[in-house]
Order: C-alpha cells, then structure tokens, then sequence
C-alpha cells in the first residue's frame, strides 16, 4: 500500500488528478450568474491579478517539483532537477556569489557560484528555496483535500435539515475548537508521529471548523429563499436541492476560505517545524529553512542567507494569497468592500 | 443575571466532556500501548521493561476503566507527573503561571491598545490613500512568520542595541521588566495586522449608524465622536471578537516563551514535544481547552452585562 502511494507515477498521477479537479470545479461553476459577475470584477482589480498571477507561479514551481520523470541517474527525477541540473553541491556553508567556503582557515574554492549561497550540507539555496514549494503545495493540497469536503458537507447538512442535526453538528464543531488550535495541532502529530501525512491530517481535523461555520450561516440564509422553496414545491430530493442549489451558491464561500486557509497553513508549518512536529527533517521547507536559522544566526561570521531567502518566499506566497483572498472576498461580495 | 451566569456554565459541561473524550480518544486510543511505551522508556529498552511499565500505567486494562480514570484525573486536575523529569506536573503549572501572564497579559493589553488605536485612526482618514496603505501594511504584517519577528527584534534589541538581555527570566523585581520587555514587543506586533483589520471593520460598521450622524449633526468635532461615541459601541463587538482571538496568544507565547528562555508554560509544552513526555502535552492540551471555554463563559457575562437584551433569549 505505501510502495503505490511513494511511487513516482502515483504521485504524478495524484499531482493532476488535484489539478485536474481544480479545473473542472473552475469550468462548472463559470456558468453561474454569480461567478460570471465576480469574474468581471475580479478583472478589473488589479492587485487581485497580481496575486494570483504570483499564487499560480508558486503552484507551477511546486508542480514541477512533484512531477518526476523517469530519466535520471539515481532514480526518477523532478522536472525541477532537469532545470536545475548544472547547480553544483559544495562542502558546506558559502556566503552569496562567494568563490570560496566560508568557515575554513584557509580559503577552500567552490566548484561553482551560488547566488544566495549554500546551507550547512553545502546545498544551494535558491535551489532549496524552489523545491520547498512542493512542500507547501502538497500540505494545501492534502489538507484541502481533507477538510473541504467534511466542512462543506457538514456544514450544508447543519443549514439544511436543522434541529437534530444541527444540534449534532454545532456540539461537535464547539467541542473541537474549545481546544486551542495549536494545541490541537500538536497532540495530533505528536501521537500520529511527525511527517507531512500526519501535519496534513492534523490541519485538516483542526481546519474544517472554521469553513463549516462559514456554511452552515449561509446555508441557513439561502433555505430562506424562495428558490429553495420553489425546488422544494416541485417535488426534488433533499439530494438535488443540496447538490444543484445550495452547493453552487455556498461555493464561493469556500473558494475564498481555502485561499485565505492557505495562508494560514504555510505560516502554521513554519511554527510546528520551530515546535519540532512540523516537517521532517530532511523534507526542504521554508520552514525547516527558516528553523535552522537559529543556530546559523549565532555564528561568527553570520550566516543570513538560508533565514532571508525562505521566509522571503514563504512571505511572497502568503502575501499573495491573503491579497487573492480579499480580491475575491471583494469580487462575491462588493458591498463589503 | 444570575440565571444567566449559571446556564451558560452548565451549557459548557458537555463541552468539557466531549474536550475530555476527544483527548482520550487521541492519547488511549489512537496511541498505541506499545507507542506510549516507547515514547516513555525508548523503544530500545527491553520488551520486559516496557511491558512492566505498560502494566505499572493501566494501559493494558480494559479500555472503558481507562476511560473512567482518565475522566476522573482530568476532572480533578490529578496529572500525575512527567514521564522524563519525574516532577509532580501541578508544582510546575504553577510555578509556570506567572513568568507567562507576565509576557502574554501585557503583551496582549499592548496590542489591543495599538491595534484599536490605529483602526480608529484608519476609520477617521477613511477611504484615503492612507487608509488603504495601512490595510496593506497590516496584510504585510500578518504575512510574516512569528519566528521572524523574534529573530529580527532579539537581533536589533539584543545584539545590536545590546540593551536587553538576549534570553532568560529571572524575579528581581523591577529588574524583571528587562527581560520581558522584548517578548512583550513580539506578543504585541505579532497578532497586530489581523487585529488592526478587524478592528477597522467594526469601527468602520459603527460609523454608518444613526448615532454617529446625530452626534455629527450637532456639531461635535469628528475626533470627538469617533474617540468617545463610536469607540464605546465598537467595544461590544471588540470583546467578543478578541477573547475568540485568545487562543492565538497560546500560540505566540510558544515560540516566544521558547525563544526567549522564559521558563512559562509555552515553554514547558515546546520542551515535552522535544523531549516526548505525554503527560505534559495532554495536560497543556486539556489546560488550554479549560481556559478557552472559561475566556469564553467570561466573554458571553461581559457581553450580557453591556446590553441587557442578551440574557433573554
């Protein structure tokens, strides 16, 4: 079972099956009133389109990096890797553009030039950098892949049938958020044992209260409507009113969360991987990047360059997301603009 | 009020049991004998030991006795004591209380103060350039990890100021305030962008109110009613919304507690999932879950007491 899950072509195949899903989700909602009015708008924000431009050169990088191709020496390797195939890998530590190894006595040359220089293990930054993207593309895409589904499912029953299972729904949500989410987080992971499954577990269990709430509220607003009255006047199951009606109208919603949770969880793994149950070491993240800097910030002479170049690029991607996330916040909803 | 207070503490009973359950089912459950052994005693120690030791916790009785003694020792605080330091786990709650209120308590106070002040300022140059350049300077803000902010404020503060103490806590009255004066500064700025929006967004629904135009009308200044007027009816809405917000200051104080070598509670949990010790990540867990239903009973009595109409429905 995990020998299918760690193949290569597996995991390609997962990689576009998640894309492939995106796109199909994007095509059928394009049809709807709602979403074609919001696109007008969206296009005419012109931060919004900045973002999302720079959200999808994230997730393209990320992409390439989990897509592997058969073709190399030890193994299959990443689409990156080919791109990237002429970077050298020195001893240790060199600063940005140095010609020579940082901390030995006499002056060590490098086999290349690095232009933000080389970690502990002698890796390139800027190469680490990029590959971490994978990181934060996997974490959003599983965690996605968890709690979407349980908040917006949950949520729309909570809306729709009310009393009973309302009352179910709402006890189980209040008693999971009375636990601090951190707290959550890290009980989760510390019994699961630490790795990216487990992170991604633990933030979709923590994850998916938030989006029900969300859900549930406007669930409850739309059954109000006569439309809803009308589809139930003219005889449709419980099943088509929630999957034709109320779903396309609550979806917005939950496009808007994911953005905006996105953010969160990339901020998140960089907390757990400084807490130690974050990603494994070993696994690039900006995370684990930006965790190493602690030692490497009390060395003489300092060494800034791992810290500076993963919390730029997990700030570029968080930045972005939070700005698409309020673009399109503005886009569904410009009264509240 | 008083019929008030008691049902909203009775409606947080099966809350509470439910925090309870979910932690067994996390810490008796899901986590295997086996595992917490290991975790405990290391997996290379001897199968006699660890299955000696299994049997010394009552793990390997039945699971709904295990159910009823973990109910019974969260319920009456017994924690029993930490598997790696052997200390008795109430003793050193207590001596952590005070060095993390000292840094999340004024910490918090500093960001509430400075974040509803500029919210109030945004709303009385709203809709300007400026107003939106401090929107997208508190997005900026909210999208730097917290590991940054304490980096760069021990570096500037510590290390190149060299005016604070890099870490470490100590009780020496006055001189106390050193050496939580920069994890009080983390506390304050990291929470600060989210709060700022948020505030803005309440202050920014109170100013379309009736209230505000007749307090315009008669000629007070805009200064004067957005301080006194709008201020005083944000706050209902501030209250609720910041004690939901609480949780997140758990969350800071970790790493800032960790950081700084303030020997609190964050620090004592970051410690216990370095070193593996259950017993303290569950009684964290459990804690915090303790103080967030309080924060909250405490935020719907607050809110009852400042508009009445609450307590009847």
């Amino acid at each position: 079972m995990s020998v299918f899950f760690t193949h290569w072509l597996t995991q390609n195949l997962l990689v576009l099956a998640g894309f492939a899903l995106l796109a199909w989700t994007l095509w059928s909602v394009s049809h709807h009133e709602r979403w074609r009015r919001a696109w007008l708008r969206f296009r005419a924000d012109r931060t919004g389109l900045v973002a999302l431009v720079v959200v999808c050169l994230y997730l393209l990088l990320g992409a390439l990096e989990v897509v592997r191709l058969p073709a190399g020496k030890g193994g299959p390797q990443s689409v990156l890797d080919l791109f990237l195939s002429g970077i050298t890998t020195e001893k240790t530590y060199s600063a940005p553009l140095a010609t020579t190894l940082l901390s030995s006595a006499q002056p060590e040359p490098l086999k290349g030039r690095h232009l933000l220089g080389t970690d502990a293990l002698g890796k390139d930054v800027l190469r680490e950098t990029l590959k971490a993207c994978k990181t934060a593309l996997i974490l959003g895409g599983l965690t996605a892949a968890i709690y979407i589904p349980l908040g917006t499912l949950f949520g729309i029953l909570a809306g729709y049938f009310r009393r009973r299972v309302d009352d179910a729904i709402q006890y189980f949500y209040t008693t999971l958020a009375s636990i601090p989410e951190i707290l959550l987080l890290i009980a989760i992971i510390f019994v699961l044992g630490q790795s990216l499954t487990s992170m991604c577990i633990a933030l979709g269990v923590t994850g998916w209260v938030g989006l029900c709430r969300l859900i549930r509220g406007e669930t409850l607003r739309q059954t109000e409507r006569p439309y809803v009255a009308a589809a139930r006047s003219l005889g449709q199951s419980h099943w088509n009113i929630i999957s034709r009606h109320l779903l396309p109208n609550v979806m917005h919603l939950v496009v808007i969360n994911f953005v905006l949770g996105f953010s969160g969880i990339v901020l998140t793994e960089a907390v757990l991987s400084y807490l130690g149950v974050g990603t494994p070491v070993g696994t690039a993240s900006w995370g684990n990047m930006i965790d190493g800097a602690r030692s490497e910030l009390s060395r003489d002479p300092l060494v800034w360059w791992n810290l500076v170049s993963a919390a730029t690029a997990l700030f570029g991607l968080v930045l972005a997301l939070n700005l698409l996330g309020d673009a399109l916040r503005r886009a569904f909803d410009p009264k509240q603009g | 009020m008083f019929n008030y207070v008691i049902r909203r503490l009775l409606y947080s009973v099966p809350i509470l049991l439910g925090v309870i359950a979910l932690t067994f089912l996390l810490f008796n459950v899901l986590q295997t004998p086996e595992a917490a052994a290991a975790m405990a005693i290391g997996s290379k120690a001897p199968q006699q030991a660890r299955e000696a030791w299994i049997k010394s916790r009552g793990l390997d009785r039945p699971k709904t006795e295990q159910f009823v003694k973990h109910v019974k020792n969260l319920a009456t605080f017994q924690f029993g004591t930490s598997w790696k330091t052997g200390r008795e786990l109430n003793e050193v709650f207590r001596q952590g209380a005070g060095p993390s209120l000292l840094i999340t308590l004024p910490g918090f106070l500093a960001g509430l103060l400075g974040g509803v002040g500029l919210a109030l300022y945004q709303v009385y140059v709203r809709k300007s350039l400026l107003d939106r350049s401090i929107t997208l300077f508190a997005v900026a803000l909210m999208s730097v990890p917290t590991v940054v902010y304490i980096f760069f404020l021990q570096a500037v503060g510590a290390l190149m100021l060299n005016y604070f103490p890099a870490s470490g806590f100590d009780w020496r009255g006055w001189e106390t305030a050193k050496f939580v004066a920069l994890p009080i500064i983390v506390m304050a700025i990291v929470n600060l962008g989210s709060d700022v929006r948020l505030y803005r967004t309440i202050f920014m629904e109170e100013i379309n109110q009736d209230y505000v135009r007749t307090a315009l009308a008669k000629g007070l200044s805009s200064g004067v009613v957005l301080g006194k007027h709008v201020l005083k009816n944000g706050l209902i809405a501030l209250i609720t919304l910041t004690v939901a917000t609480l949780p997140r200051l758990i969350m800071g104080s970790l790493l800032i507690e960790n950081f700084f070598g303030i020997p609190g509670l964050g620090n004592l949990l970051v410690m216990a999932i370095g070193t593996s010790d259950q017993p303290v990540v569950l009684a964290c867990t459990y804690l915090g879950s303790l103080l967030y239903i309080g924060g909250l009973i405490l935020t719907d009595v607050c809110y009852a007491l400042a508009d009445p109409r609450i307590r009847l429905s």
